[in-house]
């Protein structure tokens, strides 16, 4: 790793992020966000998750902002007894009160959409009260026919008018310290990142931006890093599909909704199952680093 | 006897993940803002995320300066971790100028926005990165609670601020982040601080709280044979 640009590479660690969307106690799925199809209990993911080398997790409660309920804290507070990495929760959070509810659960930090969007000056109040750091904000990207990326609230529904790239620039100004990017066009469907939209608005802010939407084999997480500039990437359906592999799923979810995944347990052929250990060494074999053994060892010749 | 540790409650973040990191170790814990239960401790936490200032008027505000002065001086236990390291020095240069508790002389500065080569520091450093034991306590690494644990371990940090002790024999740890080499933890005495939180950097985080609980464990010993 003789020259400047390569070592920078390695010496910058992206952060490798399982994001498990919640309804009510369960764990879901949906493509786009939306079609939400029931996978199991959160918890025994995220289990499974940081026993294999995940280096955060994010929660995110998909229906809370649609029917403003927030049943999160007890699968926090489960979570928070066995499990020693970063949690981000988000969804449904609008008041100062709510975000403390998560934190004091066990949550490290929260994620805001819909709350920041009606009022930026709410960031401002979270970042002062908690912390830049545990302020995350969550941006629900849709391209528009002028080429351009809106921020959407409620899962991709509602459009707010707030244009991408200025409104993250304008979230990191107000004191948010990470930004969580779902492109919702991608999300789901496995057909990678959207590497373009990531890189517009990582090299706009100068806090770490989070790639999050259409993960489909290790190989598009590689593209959104180099490409994209992700500081950490977020993925669900391609390690969710390794668990189910290797885990009978326990519990009798009959009257949760769309079950016909967990009966038919047909995977969604874009996707390939992987798990968070081989991911990374493709990555370090990519030239990417990340919290791994082979690039400890690699750091400590240099 | 089991000993009974104090996390210090400055009514901001998670303190709840510190508790069970503790638990997991068998440590006791409390969590408490009150200045009785604190000098009751045998050993104490002061954890800590947020803004320096507003941290240190909460400490004032409950009249928790002295007593923490005092528990130090007391030669308990006392683990600082993140914000609770950076107060432990004389000041800093986050959002104005704030002084610290001033118990470990230095400053507290915040990471430059340009590299060397003009590039970008993407500034809070958040994630893992590997922390190195510095050379002067590579002969007793279980001082800074790092026994069984590798040089370059992998730990995990959120942060924007560092810190710049003055004298450099308290430097313990060491990280690189971009271009900055600095200290991500230090020992002086009875006290030891991270810039890391450990009790988000899984296994190995774990570790250091279980090396922690033993010396924590000597000192409540060596106490009760002086009564």
């Amino acid at each position: 790793m003789a020259d400047g640009q390569s070592f920078k590479q390695i010496m910058k660690n992206i952060r490798i992020i399982p994001r498990l969307d919640i309804k009510g106690p369960n764990l879901v799925k949906g493509i786009h966000l939306e079609g939400l199809r029931v996978l199991g209990k959160p918890e025994q993911y995220a289990k499974y998750y940081y026993e294999t080398g995940a280096d955060e997790l994010i929660y995110m409660d998909i229906v809370a902002s649609l029917y403003g309920r927030n049943s999160l804290l007890n699968i926090i507070e489960k979570t928070a007894r066995e499990i020693f990495i970063p949690l981000t929760v988000g969804g449904g959070l609008r008041t100062i009160a709510d975000i403390n509810n998560v934190l004091r659960a066990g949550a490290d930090k929260v994620a805001i959409n819909t709350a920041a969007i009606r009022n930026p000056a709410f960031i401002k109040e979270a970042a002062n009260r908690f912390g830049s750091s545990t302020i995350l904000i969550s941006i629900e990207a849709i391209k528009q026919s002028d080429g351009l990326y809106y921020a959407f609230t409620d899962n991709g529904r509602e459009y707010t008018g707030k244009e991408v790239v200025a409104w993250a620039k304008e979230a990191a100004s107000f004191g948010a310290g990470e930004i969580l990017l779902t492109c919702v066009d991608n999300e789901g469907a496995g057909f990678g990142y959207d590497s373009n939209l990531v890189r517009q608005v990582s090299e706009a802010v100068n806090i770490p931006v989070i790639a999050c939407g259409g993960a489909g084999k290790p190989e598009d997480l590689a593209k959104v890093i180099g490409e994209g500039k992700a500081d950490a990437v977020c993925l669900s359906s391609m390690l969710h599909y390794d668990y189910i592999e290797h885990h009978k799923v326990e519990g009798d979810f009959s009257a949760e909704g769309n079950i016909e995944f967990l009966k038919s347990r047909e995977i969604f052929k874009k996707i390939k199952s992987t798990d968070l250990k081989t991911i990374k060494t493709f990555l370090f074999d990519a030239g990417i680093c990340c919290r791994h053994e082979l690039s400890a060892n690699l750091m400590r010749a240099i | 006897m089991k000993p009974k540790v104090a996390i210090i409650d400055l009514n901001m973040g998670n303190l709840f993940s510190i508790k069970q990191a503790c638990a997991h170790v068998g440590l006791e814990t409390f969590i408490t803002s009150d200045a009785q239960e604190i000098k009751m401790a045998d050993a104490v936490i002061l954890p800590g995320v947020g803004a320096f200032g507003n941290a240190m008027e909460h400490l004032k505000e409950k009249d928790l300066i002295k007593t923490i002065h005092e528990v130090i001086a007391q030669g308990k236990p006392f683990f600082g971790i993140c914000l609770g390291m950076q107060m432990l020095m004389s000041e800093s240069e986050e959002f104005g100028r704030h002084k610290g508790l001033d118990i470990i002389p230095g400053r507290v500065i915040r990471f430059p926005s340009r590299g060397a080569k003009e590039n970008v520091i993407k500034v809070p450093q958040v994630g893992w990165n590997q922390v190195y034991l510095a050379d002067q306590f590579k002969l007793n690494p279980e001082r800074s609670c790092w026994s069984d644990l590798a040089n370059g371990e992998y730990m995990y940090f959120v942060h924007s601020y560092y810190v710049i002790p003055q004298n450099s024999n308290v430097v313990a740890l060491e990280t690189v982040y971009e271009d900055v080499k600095y200290c991500s933890g230090l020992v002086k005495n009875n006290i030891f601080a991270t810039q890391f939180h450990p009790e988000k950097s899984a296994d190995k985080g774990i570790k250091i709280y279980q090396n922690w609980a033993k010396l924590v464990e000597k000192s409540l010993i060596k106490s009760i044979l002086l009564r």
